[in-house]
């Protein structure tokens, strides 16, 4: 299962350098609406989520265990679904870089890439102390009631 | 080749390799969540370093073919430090990003997805377009 998800992971980055979501310049191209719109991004995201639309069917005909494994419990929409996408949004047309590419890129672009995904991972760390603080602090709300 | 058609094959391994996974491994293919849970390291979390990995090898891989792929942006290095710590922060706090929400969840028609997609399109859009107006100047 190793190898499958190396590959898969070899394939999704191909993806990204082939259809120019490695490039900050195009996906703020894409963002910046009044910049000379560049609307190549469109094409990736149609490309991607049509392509796993299409095939998602069969996959499920070939193997149901691992499609209702890794098919998450319907949650409803909540404020930090909405809160943390707002804040990515902002980083994602700030820099251009979504994680996916900032990883991709990191080698080759290390000046950009690095500069991006090492403040990535701090984030990302910061909301794990963040959500331990959270969930300490109602416990003791709970042992306190 | 076009860059529309290039964008759309890539797009198309995009999917194709979040297919494999979703298939092979039972795994979503949601680069935040599958980074996020590497810091701090998690129990069983072998597949996500070979994921990873996989990601960063293919950049490798493709910069002697198409070396103008990882042309680096103009935004300067505060900003995409700053960008950097929002969009760590942003997906975790929102469960996903452009390949967890915008692939994988809107490929199986989530609700969540869909508001997330929606979401930070809207502030992706004006942040980048705001920051155009101020560094180019309102003409």
């Amino acid at each position: 299962m190793l190898i499958a998800a190396l590959g898969s992971g070899i394939l999704f980055g191909s993806g990204l350098v082939i259809s120019g979501m490695t490039q900050p310049t195009k996906v703020i191209g894409f963002l910046d609406v009044l910049g000379g719109w560049d609307p190549t991004l469109a094409f990736v995201l149609a490309g991607a989520t049509g392509t796993h639309m299409l095939l998602r069917p069969l996959v499920k005909w070939l193997a149901p265990a691992n499609v209702a494994r890794g098919t998450p419990a319907g949650a409803g929409v909540d404020r930090n679904l909405l809160v943390g996408a707002a804040l990515f949004g902002g980083g994602w047309g700030l820099g251009g870089y979504c994680p996916g590419p900032a990883l991709t890129a990191a080698g080759p672009a290390l000046e950009s890439a690095l500069f991006f995904v090492v403040p990535m991972l701090v984030g990302m760390g910061m909301h794990s102390a963040y959500r331990r603080r959270r969930e300490s602090s109602s416990a003791d709300a709970t042992a306190a009631a | 080749m076009h860059p529309f058609l290039m964008a759309l094959a890539g797009g198309s391994l995009i999917g194709l390799a979040a297919t494999l996974l979703l298939g092979i491994n039972g795994q979503v293919a949601g680069i935040s969540g599958i980074v996020g849970r590497l810091v701090p390291p998690a129990p069983e979390s072998s597949w996500r370093v070979a994921f990873v990995a996989g990601l960063v090898l293919a950049g490798f891989a493709w910069v002697p073919l198409l070396p103008d792929a990882f042309a680096a942006g103009d935004r300067s290095v505060f900003a995409v430090m700053l960008a950097g710590l929002l969009v760590g922060f942003g997906t975790r706090l929102g469960n996903g990003c452009t390949s967890g929400h915008g692939v994988c969840g809107m490929a199986r028609f989530s609700k969540r997805s869909f508001s997330a997609v929606g979401v930070f399109l809207a502030t992706g859009v004006l942040t980048a377009t705001l920051f155009g107006l101020l560094t180019r100047g309102v003409t």
